[in-house]
This record gives C-alpha cells, sequence and structure tokens, in this order.
C-alpha cells in the first residue's frame, strides 16, 4: 500500500466519528445518472460469450453461488441436501466444481455445518434480524454471535434503511462496525437492500458507508422485497468497490443477490465484473451470487457444453 | 424682417450607435443633400460594431427586445410627417409602422411556433429552440424606401441578430432618418448599422467578411454581383437569403420565412431519471 | 482470466453479387459513360464488389427520370398514398436489418454492435417517422398548403451510409419530391441495397434513383441544371464548394458539415456516466462522427481523475474484427481516411501534446487505428482546431465556466457540444451559450427521428430530423 493510501484510509476512518463528517463526506460522492448508468449496463450485457470463454464463465459462475434458502419452511433436512449439492453440485461430474459457499437462517447454521466441515465451501448465515433488520441491537448483535458460534464464516447482515433514508448515516454506520466486531473473524457482507434505497446516489452512499464501517462484502438485497439485485445497481456497486480500493488500498467484494436465474443473467454480471472492476474481483473470495435456482441452470448449461445435448431440469436436483 | 432660415440636416452613416461620416470623407447628393459614400472600411467598422451588440440584444429576453421593438413604432408613427417631408407617400409610413408593429409581436412567439419538445423514443427531454444566427448583413430593396428597409430589418432583430444594412442607394434618406428612429427608441447600439453609398462597394465587403453569420440579398437587382456575393458567401457559409423577385409585393403581411432563414435551431438533450 | 472467444455474425445472411450497375428509373442499368470501382471490406482490404461508376450521362438520366416521377407520379400523388410507400420501406428495412447492418459493417468498417443497434434502428424510425408526415404536410407549420421543391440531388458520406440515406431520402419522399442519390464512393453497397427494397416495396420508378461514383460524379449531380434542392452531408471544404456552384441557381441547399465538438466536464459531473459519454462521444464508430466529441475540456480539479477513469476504461475497448459481436471499435474506412487520421496525430505529438493509446493488437490486414488521446492540448494545436475524423481526442482544461464556453465557442464549427455537471442551472447558462446546433447535456452522440440536428456557422445549414427536417423539402 502506499503512502497516499494509507493516510487516505487513515482520514476515512475518522469520518465514523461525526455525524456531520460522514455527511459531508457520502454527499460529497460523484453523482449517478440513472439513464446513463442503466445503458452502460444493458451495453454489457449484449456482450456475446460463446463456446470457451462460456465454458469458463459458467464455472467460475458455479463457484462463485452462495447457494441459498431462506423460507420460514427450511427443515434440517432440507438444509443438509442443499449443502450436500453445494458440495457436488453435478454428482454425476465430478469435474463440476463446488458453490461458493451456503446461506441458510441461523437456526438451520449447525445443520448445514455438519455437511461442510472440512470443505472450501464457506457457511454464510444472515443475521441482524434478516430480512426487515426492525429489532434492537442487542438482539441483531446476539442473532450474530448465535451464528458465527454454531459454525458460520461468513454473516450476511442488513442495514437499518430507516436510519439511512432519514439520513442518520452514524446509526446505520455504527451498527455495521457493532455487527464487524460481533462477526469476529467471520466475514460480514453488508446487505444494502437497494430495492428501498430508492435512488443510485443512495446505493453509491450506502456501499462507501458500508466500505467505511469494514463491511468485507457489500451485498444488494435479501430477496425478500420485490426489487432485487440489478445490472445498474451492481454496477454501482462495482465502481465503488473499485474507488474505495483506489482510495485505500482496501478490497471489498460485490454481491448481487435476488433475480439472478439464468445462465444468461451470470455471464452478464461476469462480463461487467470484467469490464468494471477487472481481473481481480473474478474470484469466489470477491465476487458471489446470491441465488437459489440459478445454479441448476448453470449446470444444465454446463452438460450442454460438454455433453452437447441439452438437458432438462429433470435431471438436476430441485432444493 | 427677414425670413428664417433653416438648419438642414447632414445625413451620414448610422454605426454602433452613433452618426458618423464616412472615414472616407466621400459623400453623394441626393434631392439637394450630401449623403455619405460608406466604403468598405466603413463596412468593416459596422461589422465590428454589429458583433459587440450581438450578446446584449440576443441575450435580452424576448419581452425585452419586443418592447424596445414597439417603442421603435411608436416613435416610427411620431416622425410621419418628417417621411412625408421626403416624399415617401403617408400609407407607406403607416404600413411601415404596421410592420414594425407586426414583427415587435413576434419576439416573444417565435420560439414556441418554430421550436418545441421532440417526443424522442427514449429517456429523454429533448427540445428545439431558435437562436439568432448572430451578424446579418442586408441589402435593402430599392423601394419602397421606407416599407422595404423596415420589411428587412424588423425580422432579422427580432429574434436578436443584429444587422449591417446597405441601404438603398437612390433613397438613402429615408434610411437615415430611420436610423435616428432607432437611436431614440432605446435600441442599443450596435443592433441596427445603416451604411449609405454604393451597392458595388459595401456588398461585396459584407458578402466575403467572415465575421458576418448571414446575408440578405434581398435588394440585389443585378443578377451577376448577385451571384457574385453568393459565391463570397460561401467562404464562411453564410446564410443566404436569394434576392427578392423584382415584381415582389411589400404590402402583403409577410410569414415568417424572413426571420426562420436567419435563426439557426438549437436542440438539448437531457437525460429523464431520479 | 476471462478472455472472450470469437462471437462472429454471419456473413452469410448477405448475398453479393459480384457486380452492381447504376439504379436508374426503377431498375439497374449499366453506366453510359461512367466506368466502375471497387468496394472493399476495410477490415480485410478484400475487394466486396464491383460498382458502377456513374458518368455526366447517367447523371442526365438519374435526374430526367426523377424529374418525370415527380411530374407524372410522386408529385401529384396524394401525401396518404406517398405514407404507404414509406412505412412499406420503413417495414421492409426492419424485415431486413439483420442483412443490411452485416452488408454495413462489411462495407464500411463500424462494429456489427453498432450497425445492428443504432445504425439500423434509426434507418427504419427515420421512414417510420417522416412517413407519418406525407399526409400532413399542412400542419407542419410551413404555411396551408406547403409543396415540394421537386428533384432533389444528395450526396452523402461513408460514416453512416444508410442513416445518412435515410435522413436524405425519407423527408424528401414524404414531401413530395423525387431524389436521385450518391452515395459515398467507399461504402456503395447498403445503397444498393435499398434499391432493391424500393423494387420490393413497388415504389413507382424514378422516385428513388442510386448513382455511384466518387467526386466528379457528385458534382456532375449538384450542378446539373435540373435539379432543384442540393442537400449535402460531408466535409466543410466540399460544402462550400457546393455552396459556391448553387449561387446564382434556383436551387435550394442544405448542409451538414463538420465539427469540433467540445465534450465540458465539471467537477461535479457523474463521473462513470462522464467517462461512458467522453468514449462514447469520441469512440463511437472509430470517431468517425461529424458531431463526435473530439475536444474534452475538462474541468482542472478533477482533470486527473477523469483523466485515470478515462484511461481505465479506454483500457477495455475492443478493437477489431467489425463483424465480432464483442467489437467496440471497428476498423479505418478507407486508407486515405486512416492517412490523414495517422497525420494530424504526428502533429499532435509533434506540436509537443502527450499522446497515450492503450495496448492494443491490431490486425495486419485492413486500416487500423488505436484509440488515441491528447493532453497538454492547447487551443492553437492542430489536433484542438482541425476535425480529425477518427479515434482522436484532445484533452483540453478550464477552471470557470466562462472559459469554458469561450474554448468550447473558439472554432469556425458549430455542429454539437456536450455538458457534464450535476447542476441544473449550469446546464441551462452553457445550454444557452454554446455555438451549437445540438447540446448533449449528461449524455452524447444521442439521435433520434424527431430530433432536428445540423450546426451552426461553417457546420452547415438547415436541419434534419424532427418537423424542422421537412423544411429543407418544402417550398415555404
Amino acid at each position: 500500500m502506499t503512502a497516499t493510501t494509507t493516510s487516505a484510509r487513515s482520514e476515512l476512518s475518522e469520518l465514523g466519528r461525526s455525524e456531520t463528517a460522514l455527511r459531508t463526506f457520502l454527499h460529497g460522492l460523484p453523482g449517478v445518472d440513472q439513464v446513463g448508468a442503466e445503458q452502460r449496463a444493458a451495453q454489457l450485457g449484449t456482450r456475446s460469450i460463446k463456446t470457451t470463454a462460456k465454458a469458463q464463465a459458467i464455472d467460475l459462475a458455479i463457484r462463485m453461488v452462495d447457494l441459498t434458502t431462506l423460507e420460514g419452511a427450511d427443515t434440517p433436512g432440507k438444509v443438509r441436501a442443499l449443502a450436500a449439492k453445494a458440495l457436488r453440485p453435478d454428482p454425476a461430474d465430478p469435474s463440476c466444481p463446488h458453490v461458493g459457499a451456503v446461506c441458510v437462517y441461523p437456526a438451520m447454521v449447525p445443520y448445514v455445518a455438519e455437511v461442510l466441515r472440512g470443505s472450501a465451501v464457506h457457511l454464510a448465515s444472515v443475521a441482524t434480524a434478516f430480512p426487515s433488520g426492525q429489532a434492537p441491537l442487542e438482539i441483531k448483535l446476539a442473532d450474530t454471535r448465535a451464528a458465527v458460534a454454531a459454525g458460520a464464516d461468513e454473516i450476511d447482515m442488513v442495514i437499518n434503511r430507516g436510519a439511512f433514508l432519514a439520513g442518520r448515516y452514524k446509526e446505520v454506520y455504527d451498527e455495521i462496525v457493532a455487527t464487524k466486531e460481533a462477526s469476529g473473524d467471520a466475514h460480514l457482507k453488508v446487505i444494502l437492500e437497494t430495492g428501498e434505497l430508492a435512488t443510485y446516489d443512495n446505493v453509491r452512499r450506502a456501499s462507501w458507508l458500508a466500505m467505511l464501517a469494514g463491511g468485507d462484502f457489500i451485498k444488494t438485497s435479501t430477496g425478500k422485497v420485490p426489487i432485487a439485485a440489478t445490472m445498474p445497481v451492481s454496477l454501482v456497486m462495482l465502481e465503488a468497490v473499485r474507488d474505495f480500493r483506489e482510495a485505500t488500498g482496501r478490497q471489498v467484494g460485490v454481491k448481487p443477490a435476488g433475480g439472478i436465474k439464468t445462465t444468461k443473467d451470470a455471464i452478464k454480471y461476469l462480463v461487467m465484473v470484467n469490464e468494471t472492476v477487472g481481473p481481480d474481483w473474478l474470484d469466489p473470495d470477491w465476487f458471489r451470487f446470491g441465488a437459489s435456482s440459478l445454479l441448476n441452470d448453470l449446470l444444465m448449461q454446463r452438460t450442454k457444453l460438454t455433453t452437447g445435448t441439452y438437458s432438462g431440469p429433470d435431471y438436476f436436483t430441485l432444493d | 424682417m427677414s425670413e428664417r432660415v433653416a438648419v438642414r440636416k447632414t445625413y451620414k452613416l448610422f454605426i454602433g450607435g452613433k452618426f458618423p461620416r464616412s472615414e472616407s470623407g466621400r459623400s453623394y447628393l441626393v434631392q439637394s443633400s450630401n449623403v455619405s459614400l460608406a466604403s468598405r472600411k466603413d463596412a468593416r467598422d459596422a461589422v465590428v460594431a454589429a458583433r459587440a451588440a450581438v450578446k446584449g440584444w440576443a441575450g435580452a429576453t424576448a419581452y425585452n427586445r419586443g418592447q424596445i421593438l414597439y417603442r421603435a413604432a411608436e416613435m416610427l408613427e411620431g416622425r410621419r410627417e418628417q417621411f412625408v417631408a421626403l416624399g415617401i407617400p403617408g400609407d407607406e409610413v403607416d404600413a411601415a409602422v404596421d410592420r414594425w408593429v407586426w414583427y415587435a409581436g413576434w419576439a416573444d412567439k417565435l420560439a414556441q411556433v418554430y421550436g418545441g419538445a421532440n417526443p424522442v423514443a427514449g429517456p429523454y427531454f429533448n427540445i428545439s429552440a431558435p437562436e439568432p444566427t448572430g451578424v446579418v448583413a442586408v441589402v435593402a430593396p430599392e423601394s419602397p424606401a421606407l416599407l422595404g428597409l423596415v420589411s428587412v430589418i424588423a425580422p432579422a432583430i427580432v429574434p436578436g441578430n443584429t444587422v449591417v444594412v446597405a441601404a438603398s442607394p437612390s433613397e438613402p434618406l429615408a434610411a437615415v432618418t430611420l436610423a435616428e428612429v432607432l437611436a431614440t427608441s432605446d435600441l442599443p447600439g450596435g443592433v441596427v448599422n445603416i451604411l449609405t453609398g454604393a451597392i458595388t462597394e459595401t456588398a461585396p465587403t459584407l458578402a466575403a467578411h467572415m465575421d458576418v453569420n448571414a446575408i440578405d440579398l434581398t435588394g440585389v437587382t443585378d443578377a451577376a454581383l448577385a451571384t457574385d456575393l453568393e459565391v463570397k458567401a460561401a467562404e464562411n457559409l453564410k446564410r443566404v437569403l436569394r434576392p427578392a423577385p423584382a415584381d415582389h409585393d411589400w404590402s402583403v403581411v409577410p410569414g415568417l420565412d424572413r426571420m426562420t432563414a436567419l435563426l439557426e435551431t438549437k436542440t438539448v438533450w437531457h437525460p429523464k431519471g431520479v | 482470466m476471462f478472455e472472450y472467444a470469437p462471437a462472429p455474425e454471419s456473413r452469410s445472411v448477405v448475398d453479393l453479387k459480384p457486380s452492381y450497375g447504376l439504379f436508374i428509373d426503377g431498375t439497374f442499368v449499366d453506366p453510359t459513360d461512367g466506368g466502375s470501382f471497387k468496394s472493399i471490406n476495410p477490415a480485410s482490404e478484400e475487394v466486396l464488389a464491383e460498382v458502377a461508376e456513374a458518368g455526366a450521362q447517367d447523371v442526365e438520366r438519374a435526374v430526367r427520370a426523377a424529374r418525370r416521377a415527380y411530374d407524372k407520379v410522386w408529385g401529384p400523388m396524394p401525401g396518404r398514398e406517398r405514407a404507404k410507400y414509406l412505412y412499406r420501406i420503413a417495414r421492409l428495412i426492419q424485415e431486413r436489418s439483420r442483412e443490411l447492418a452485416v452488408l454495413e459493417s462489411l462495407d464500411n468498417g463500424k462494429p456489427i454492435r453498432e450497425s445492428r443497434d443504432v445504425d439500423l434502428p434509426l434507418v427504419a424510425a427515420h421512414f417510420f417517422y417522416y412517413a407519418g408526415w406525407a399526409d400532413k404536410l399542412e400542419h407542419a407549420g410551413f404555411g396551408a398548403n406547403p409543396q415540394p421543391i421537386g428533384v432533389a440531388a444528395q450526396v452523402i458520406p461513408w460514416n453512416f451510409p444508410l442513416l445518412m440515406l435515410a435522413w436524405k431520402i425519407a423527408p424528401a419522399l414524404a414531401a413530395g419530391n423525387t431524389v436521385v442519390l450518391k452515395p459515398a464512393e467507399t461504402t456503395p453497397l447498403t445503397a444498393l441495397l435499398f434499391a432493391e427494397i424500393c423494387q420490393q416495396a413497388d415504389l413507382p420508378a424514378g422516385v428513388v434513383n442510386i448513382l455511384t461514383g466518387a467526386g466528379d460524379t457528385g458534382r456532375a449531380l449538384v450542378e446539373h441544371p435540373g435539379v432543384d434542392k442540393v442537400a449535402f452531408t460531408g466535409s466543410t471544404d466540399v460544402g462550400r464548394a457546393i455552396a459556391r456552384s448553387v449561387a446564382g441557381t434556383r436551387k435550394r441547399l442544405t448542409l451538414e458539415l463538420g465539427g469540433k465538438a467540445a465534450n465540458i466536464v465539471f467537477d461535479d459531473a457523474p463521473i462513470d456516466q462522464a467517462v461512458e459519454g467522453i468514449v462514447n462521444g469520441i469512440f463511437f464508430n472509430q470517431g468517425h462522427v461529424c458531431c463526435a466529441g473530439s475536444r474534452l475540456l475538462v474541468q482542472e480539479n478533477v482533470a486527473d481523475r477523469v483523466l485515470e477513469s478515462l484511461k481505465r476504461r479506454m483500457a477495455q475497448l475492443r478493437v477489431g474484427d467489425p463483424l465480432d459481436k464483442n467489437t467496440d471499435v471497428g476498423a479505418i474506412n478507407s486508407a486515405a481516411q486512416l492517412e490523414r487520421i495517422r497525420e494530424l496525430s504526428d502533429a499532435g505529438s509533434a506540436e509537443g501534446a502527450e499522446r497515450w493509446s492503450p495496448p492494443c493488437d491490431l490486425p495486419d490486414r485492413g486500416f487500423w487505428f488505436a484509440p488515441t488521446i491528447f493532453t497538454g492540448v492547447t487551443q492553437a494545436h492542430r489536433i484542438a482546431r482541425e476535425e480529425i475524423f477518427g479515434p482522436v481526442l484532445s484533452v483540453l482544461t478550464f477552471r470557470t465556466p466562462a472559459e469554458a464556453v469561450e474554448k468550447a465557442n473558439n472554432t469556425p464549427y458549430g455542429l454539437s457540444a456536450g455538458i457534464w455537471t450535476d447542476k441544473g442551472s449550469r446546464i441551462l447558462w452553457m445550454a444557452d451559450r454554446l455555438r451549437a446546433g445540438v447540446v448533449w447535456a449528461n449524455t452524447f452522440n444521442k439521435f433520434d427521428p424527431t430530433s432536428p440536428f445540423g450546426g451552426y456557422k461553417e457546420s452547415g445549414y438547415g436541419r434534419e430530423g424532427g418537423r424542422h427536417g421537412l423544411e429543407g423539402y418544402l417550398n415555404v
């Protein structure tokens, strides 16, 4: 790290001490023109990724999947099956890579941990009164600690959107700092719930806020509100992590979640990562897809590329 | 008791709001009066004055331009007898006043009629609005000396252009008298500049001048001269109004074309987003 | 790490003939007194087809055919019937858009992504838009009973061959004129395919005539005494010559000429979108765009940051095979144009500006020029004054809005300008003062058939597009 980024980093770390400093900084970030951002995202979506590039992209996308189930009806049996699938997504093909992580509610963490123990697949737990975040801070932190104690090595927290939209940035900041502390060694993914932030300017500000407060990843959505991840929202977040690394030297990951269902979608995202932040982020340590049905489509397309025959949903497990 | 000796008027050029003699010191005789015979240098000086006036005149509000032009009509009406004394028929003076009033009213309407919103196929605000082209050189019609002159000056300046006018060589007294009207009507100096003398001397200079944006050849009756001027005007791609037909009826209420020929349409795009 | 495999668009959709005649009076004919020339693919230098070069007698034939069609068929035809022919053409273009896009990329060198996503949709939209005017001319604001002018001679450039054809032919026909159009000598093929579309639409013979050829053909056409209207898009020098040649005639003239647009970036701009706008402004269509944002005026206090972002973004541009769907920057249209770009770029270096291009492998055959920026440019440099018409950006700085306006307007051209700032009142203040026919604020290089396009000063006169675009084709 250069001397400039070190000093910039320490300057930026001071921001969290004052509401005014945070506000001044966040409101001083360059604006985002909605139309321009959406056009750029759409343009990236027109890339044509074929043959060898497609095969490479599919395997990378599989390794980036946070295989997720976040339902009230989740059971130990269901999450165990999901974890098994995470380890061997295509039992018929041992060359198929495992996914990045399994993502579940805190109560389900112990069952998943049993299956994943000793593997390279990470175990992510949502926490902090996911998805609304509407609980007292002590409860959110207890939620976090419990998940870590049960074996989660990644925590997906939600920010306090009410406080953010009301301009109480320090409150949001402090919660992230506290959750980071409660997470211990676990990686902290900060869910911005961009569908509730309404503007790209807010997405950029929330991204910076989360990074300034120590988040290891910024994540678009809970999947529980009508608008989940979109290409332009993810583009703005990618630009934010790029600029943040430039300013501080620290690299932060990005996780679009919800709504990414097809291989075609996933490849568009990978193209966007490639052309916005570059190869440093084309790695499961720095980019993840929060998804459930995406995996099966990736597997079907993978089978098509390896066998030349189109597969069908009946040949892949539905968990 | 001796009769009172009249004070005669010296007919001079009108440049930058002032009434200089030709720098060449030349004049020619019209209706027993000496009229300045403008030189090429006078034409260049007039262009400089016209250019200097563009910013203020084009930048004035349309309402303000309309007010000033209406004021000019009031002044014109007040000097009716003076024009009649020069031999301009009273009807023509009246028509000239009416013409001026007609154009004055366009100042704050033209952009609405000639511009507008464009429904582009995308999330954009898109609007086209007319703007003045800048400095316009005008060869005024030989006659009718006043109505013809008003009919070429008013449409040029209403939208915010400034003009250098080569007045009718045979009937320049009306032009100089009109300059006196304009000089007393709040019109900023340099918006209208009037040269008297030979078209063959001033017009080629104006047509070739690289700081003139458009040329109105309405009053050029010699086809070869008109062609020559148009060729010269091509050097910096001046907007060109070709000569009017010899039988043009100046009494007919005009359309927008004399104004729109001296306009630029500017189209502005901006995205619509949150 | 993530290499995109080649993704070529198939050429098989295009059925090229070995040679093409002139399209006169509804049929393809051999030239009477002309010769022929070859149209090549600038990306490979392969010959695509042999094309007729119209001579003076061919011009005579075409003008006569257009006159006959004007007098006998198209002039007297009710607007609503003319409209239906234009709608037909619009539909045929939509149906054959893939074929036209591939052919355009082959002949011109532009990326298929652009011919497919920009040129062809705009071409169809332009015909569709003007089709609707054909029976509503009395509502266009040019009097109660506006009349066509007659026979229009139209000469178009090579940068957007089919789009420029559409900009010329659609309003002319909607207003009731007939046309003789000459496409550029390096890009005649889509115009000839358009001639086939006219046949397919059963457009009456002589309404559209296409004469291929070079400068001599164009000169003979615009100087033909049987022509009532001349419309030209191309260089300012040729525009000047045409303006001289029509002097003293009855011919009406509209000109769309060169430009040296300023793209002005303020310190409060949405930076990421501004960088996209800068890239789109100068590298779209290899910079072969008369309204290209070829001068970047960036506020001094953000210049370093903007340049850094710009360079990073430029490194992502994919230069190469125009038919590859992932190509961003295609081939330079001709050897002559490449030579001019090289000459001016060398002048930029020689005059002391600092030159930068991202690393990029250029193909061995064909005409190529890497995306290039020059920093440390002043208003006095040739690269800041002359139209390069290539992927070369000159970067200048400014400190105040007034200085930006002064520098932006300090050119004989006045076609377009860009403004990037988050402050609305500043946009309007700037837009008022910029002497340019099109001002893009927080966007760049956007086109639409409803939106008038054309320049101030030496960028020409008249407007194309929108209601205004009819004016040049009506006796008003």
